[in-house]
């Protein structure tokens, strides 16, 4: 149940080759994320899966079954949009139960699961309301209820935080992912949000112009990111990117250090300060250091350096990424 | 979305309307311009047959065409400048702070429901008419003589009862478009020190440009077939001082029941039509957003 | 300069507005008045105010006379006839045009729209001829296709405006929800396009009872609507001015209330969705 494979998919709007071509595996039960800026394509992709768009080309399959010219509805699988796509004349009730209506369920089961997926979402006491009705938090737990009754074999998601207000984002977040951990469905979500694809997922996948650039698990693309797109990407705030003289040295075109991953006080460096953010928790700093650029730095705690201040600064040696003349990681 | 059976089905549903559509366009303009060149006379069907330019003739020969054609033309001028100059005026004075704007709207948008004949006769018969009109009471209440306005100044009056149906219209449209001005931008104007009057000059009316566009695009359009007014007050009278080239067409048609020279005039308004068209669409149909 | 607006100013621009707006709505309130009053009474001068001989008679004895009812009923017959049957056509060509755009979407409703610019004069000839030799003159079949005709791309554009405005993810979601095309139709875009449709209802039967150019030319007695009786009703030399307004009362009554409600449709239908 829930495993997925696209084999040298490709997806072109006329001249436009929005998807040159993925090869990707899913297993069942994972949380993968596509991830990727604006435009990449991860979402073309989510609704190729879904088969809201056809492939110009490439398999889908579905549990080993090719699903390619399978319409939505035959594929068995359950989407929750960016805008929740509720159907505004329609009670919660009876929104959540459409899916298993078109199915042919029997009055009585629909009600059950119904019931079931209410309890599980907190939304029992809204079900007679309509979409108009209710909170942006809740619209989105009525988008995933009538997701969860289809008992799909994996969930797609589009975005769906990106409507939501900062703090509401946060514990939806963490709601998903504890419906993950409980359904133990495949889930696969996109967004652009990097924290949320590092917080959520069990395998990331990194998408630039339609093209996959990594796949892999957070940690993997936080430790190992394979060329300096990801490498700039993953990680907030983002890594700092040097060339010339000071990459030379490293023996590369590119040198990439996290600003986590650099001390304040000695080493190599030195540049004067543009800009100081006390956290208490954490310090930002945005350092002038000349040849090199303009870095960021964070430190632990509290570091007593202000506008203008003349600091010595350098990187922890073995938390040095080495890039290559063709942007890809040399180790 | 889009399969090819669904392009099919598509196509399918469009049919009916386009056909329709076509027919109703493409049939009676080719009929009219075959009578055009025919002389037919319902009075005297049997003398039938190929006159060419005749009818056409007749009517550029005639001095009532051409006032028809002023007519026409003064008829749609000068209700558009009316009904846009107070328009935005009316639709400015309702748009300030004011109690009861939601039944105001209702009185100022009543005229526009009512049907061209009972506008046209309310004021033929209640305000106009000189022995029994409100005017003409009011005018004799301050000494004068009241004023025939049907028959001393016919197209006039026309003009006023028309404007007076269709400036509902205009401000309504105008107010809507007023209402959708985005509060900040006039707030930021003022706190850059603009005047009222700047403010209006520089940021309400290019807002409103569009809506204006779209109300005399939209009015033109009605005002060159406007007939019910003129046939339930003045029939195109005193002569033919308010006959306008629709209403020109009518009594050749109906009342002369000359088939031939009716159909030559219909071809002579829908060419007029069309120069109208032209201009208006080269110079603001751009604004339309299909 | 203080924000907030002077009581004073507010009181200045509503007596200005209100005076405006009272003397626009004059005439018809005049009408509906002397409506009321005795035949003697509407014809007095000075005109009488509130001093008037108050009556009922007048509605009585038009709607007594054998002829009202029957225009009454052409106005209404005719306007929910043509309307019903644009509505028919147009329905489902707006539909493919706002769902399934081709190429050609654009062009199409463009030429629609300049459909309606032709002058009806320019066909006045052939419908005439046309309606004598079917038989459709002056019945009520044939007004119906003759306003429906006229109305067509009004009744299109305005569909179209209001369909587009229907969020496609919604019908998306439907699809994923297992939804066939038969069932997407019925269970959720029709429910979400009947405000929709009641709009473009409401402001077509408008249009259709105050159309004065065919319901003149192509009718005669029995399919003549009230545009036509009050047309010919003009200048009765000053004897029934209080039952001409009774008439003319009961002629624009429901189109004035109808119309009251309808004032966003009103700007929508009628800009072709140019303003909204």
């Amino acid at each position: 149940m829930g495993q997925i494979t696209l084999k040298q998919v490709r997806k072109s709007f006329g001249d436009v080759h929005v998807i040159p071509g993925v090869d990707l595996d899913i297993l069942d039960g994972e949380f993968v994320v596509f991830v990727g800026p604006s435009g990449c394509g991860k979402s073309t992709l989510l609704r190729l899966i879904a088969g809201l768009e056809d492939t110009t080309s490439g398999i889908i399959a579905i549990d080993g079954k090719d699903a390619t010219s399978l319409p939505p509805a035959k594929r068995g699988l359950a989407m929750v949009f960016q805008s929740y796509a509720l159907y505004p004349h329609m009670t919660v009730r009876k929104n959540i139960s459409f899916p298993l209506k078109m199915a042919g369920m029997s009055e009585a089961e629909q009600a059950a699961k119904v019931e079931r997926a209410a309890k599980v979402l907190n939304l029992s006491s809204y079900l007679d309301r309509k979409p108009g009705q209710l909170s942006g938090g809740q619209r989105q737990r009525v988008a995933i209820g009538r997701a969860i009754v289809r008992e799909p074999a994996a969930f797609l998601f589009d975005e769906p935080l990106s409507n939501l207000d900062a703090a509401l984002r946060v514990g939806m977040r963490q709601e998903i992912t504890e419906l993950h951990q409980q359904l133990k469905t495949t889930m696969v979500y996109v967004t652009h949000d990097q924290v949320e694809a590092m917080t959520m997922a069990d395998k990331i996948v990194v998408l630039n112009a339609g093209r996959v650039e990594q796949v892999g698990s957070p940690l993997e693309l936080y430790n190992r990111p394979v060329n300096t797109f990801v490498a700039g990407f993953i990680g907030s705030p983002k890594m700092n990117l040097m060339e010339g003289a000071e990459a030379a040295k490293h023996g590369a075109k590119t040198i990439g250090v996290r600003p986590e991953h650099v001390e304040v006080g000695s080493g190599p460096w030195s540049g004067t300060v543009m800009l100081a953010e006390h956290l208490g928790s954490d310090t930002f700093l945005k350092v002038n250091a000349g040849d090199l650029g303009i870095l960021t730095v964070r430190a632990p705690g509290e570091v007593h350096v202000g506008y203008g201040d003349h600091i010595q600064f350098g990187p922890q040696a073995s938390k040095i990424h080495r890039f290559g003349p063709d942007g890809k990681n040399m180790s | 979305m889009s399969t090819t059976s669904t392009r099919a089905a598509a196509r399918l549903m469009v049919a009916p309307s386009v056909i329709l559509l076509f027919i109703w366009m493409i049939v009676p303009l080719a009929m009219t311009i075959y009578f055009s060149f025919r002389l037919y006379r319902l009075l005297s069907p049997d003398r039938t047959g190929w006159v060419g330019f005749n009818n056409y003739v007749w009517f550029f020969n005639s001095p009532d065409f051409w006032t028809a054609i002023v007519n026409t033309l003064l008829l749609v001028l000068g209700v558009l400048i009316i009904t846009v100059v107070l328009g935005v005026l009316i639709a400015l004075l309702i748009d300030q702070p004011i109690w009861g704007q939601g039944p105001l709207r209702i009185l100022v948008i009543s005229p526009f429901f009512v049907m061209p004949p009972v506008a046209a006769s309310i004021w033929e018969n209640l305000f106009m008419h000189p022995q029994n009109g409100l005017l003409a009471a009011a005018s004799r209440g301050l000494g004068y003589d009241p004023i025939l306005y049907l028959e001393s100044y016919p197209m006039a009056s026309v003009i006023f009862i028309v404007s007076w149906e269709w400036l509902p219209f205009a401000t309504l449209i105008l107010l809507t478009a007023l209402q959708s001005m985005s509060s900040e931008q006039l707030e930021a104007a003022e706190m850059d020190g603009a005047s009222a009057l700047s403010r209006f000059r520089y940021l309400l009316l290019p807002h409103l440009s569009r809506a204006i566009t779209v109300v005399i695009l939209i009015q033109t359009i009605f005002l060159l077939g406007i007939f019910g007014e003129i046939f339930t007050t003045t029939q195109g009278g005193p002569g033919s001082a308010s006959t306008t080239l629709p209403y020109m067409i009518y009594k050749q048609a109906l009342i002369a029941k000359d088939i031939g020279r009716a159909a030559a005039g219909g071809i002579i308004a829908v060419i007029l039509a069309n120069i109208v068209a032209i201009f208006l669409m080269r110079g603001i149909g751009k604004h339309l957003d299909a | 300069m203080a924000r907030a607006v002077t009581t004073q100013r507010k009181i200045v621009y509503t007596a200005a507005a209100w005076a405006v707006g009272l003397l626009i709505f004059f005439p018809v309130f005049w009408t509906i008045l002397t409506s009321f009053k005795t035949e003697a009474s509407a014809v007095a001068s000075p005109p009488e105010f509130l001093g008037a001989d108050w009556t009922l008679e007048n509605y009585a004895d038009v709607w007594a006379r054998s002829d009202y009812p029957r225009f009454f009923w052409n106005s209404v017959v005719i306007s929910i006839g043509s309307t019903l049957l644009g509505l028919a056509i147009a329905i489902p060509a707006a539909w493919s045009m706002a769902f399934v755009p081709g190429k050609r979407t654009k062009d199409l409703l463009m030429w629609m729209l300049s459909t309606k610019m032709m002058p009806a004069v320019g066909v006045l000839i052939p419908m005439y001829l046309l309606f004598q030799w079917t038989g459709l003159f002056d019945t009520h079949i044939g007004l119906i296709l003759a306003l429906m005709l006229m109305n067509l791309p009004i009744i299109v554009w305005m569909l179209y405006t209001y369909f587009k405005e229907i969020p496609g993810e919604i019908l998306e979601a439907a699809r994923m929800d297992g939804a066939s095309l038969r069932n997407e139709i019925i269970y959720v875009l029709t429910p979400m396009a009947i405000p929709g449709i009641a709009s473009t209802m409401l402001l077509n039967i408008i249009l259709a009872w105050n159309e004065a150019f065919w319901t003149i030319t192509l009718t005669t007695i029995n399919a003549a609507p009230l545009s036509a009786f009050i047309a010919s009703f003009s200048a009765p030399q000053g004897l029934f001015y209080a039952k001409l307004s009774a008439a003319s009362t009961m002629a624009i009554m429901p189109i004035l209330i109808v119309g009251w409600f309808s004032q966003k449709q009103l700007v929508r239908g009628l800009t072709f969705g140019a303003v909204k």
